[in-house]
């Protein structure tokens, strides 16, 4: 289990916020929920998007645990 | 100190209490970043944040800031939520004895808060609402202090 967030236009086109989805891995993760919605699954490789772990950036793929807060986060602009 | 704000807030009172009581500061730098109307295109901003770890990667980057100038202190205030045109988005202010650090310093916290800062912005008028990433010259200013 992990609880995953999307920000930007990553959450406007899936339609959801945050969701507890059952998983191991980053790798899984993008499995399961490209399958659940191919939209969201292919922007979820597109360029740009980051992915934080309990709020730190990873760049491979991790190993996740119940407690884990997984967050896909597109590009930014502040100001 | 970095705040993220969904209310309004007066760009002069912050400018104001920064300022007080600074016996050897010798000069503080303030930039105000307000959002456009973009000729009616743009209704309203809606600023998206990751709370905890927007502010946190913020204070990494005054950290640099203050190892890279000679800073005394820096406030940043940023907005989250609806936005109008004509509303402040983002305060910076940068202390320093001398005024080339509160510049520079300003300059630098800015182009990493306009392109690299977690921060989401959405733009909604007439014709829509579309997703914000930073321009070609954003990118460009940021690149400016990377070969420095």
């Amino acid at each position: 289990m992990a609880k995953v967030l999307l920000f930007g236009a990553l959450s406007d086109l899936a339609g959801w916020r945050e969701k507890t989805i059952e998983v191991d891995s980053i790798a899984d993760l993008r499995l399961k929920l490209g399958a659940e919605d191919a939209a969201l699954g292919e922007a979820l490789k597109g360029p740009g998007v980051q992915v934080a772990v309990d709020q730190a950036i990873v760049r491979h793929d991790t190993a996740l645990t119940a407690a884990s807060e997984v967050a896909f986060l597109p590009p930014m602009s502040g100001g | 100190m970095i705040s993220l704000t969904d209310q309004a807030f007066d760009p002069g009172t912050l400018l104001s209490n920064f300022c007080r009581g600074r016996t050897e500061t010798g000069a503080v730098a303030s930039f105000v970043g307000l959002a456009r109307a973009e000729g009616g295109a743009a209704a309203v901003l809606e600023l998206d944040a990751y709370p905890g770890f927007t502010e946190a990667q913020i204070a990494q980057h005054v950290a640099t800031a203050q190892s890279r100038f000679e800073l005394q202190d820096v406030r940043i205030v940023h907005r989250i939520g609806a936005i109008g045109p004509g509303e402040p988005i983002v305060f910076v202010a940068t202390a320093a004895s001398h005024r080339r650090a509160a510049f520079e310093a300003c300059d630098f916290l800015m182009d990493y808060l306009k392109s690299r800062a977690p921060f989401w912005k959405k733009e909604t008028g007439p014709d829509g609402a579309r997703w914000i990433e930073p321009r070609p010259q954003d990118l460009t200013d940021l690149a400016r202090w990377e070969t420095r």
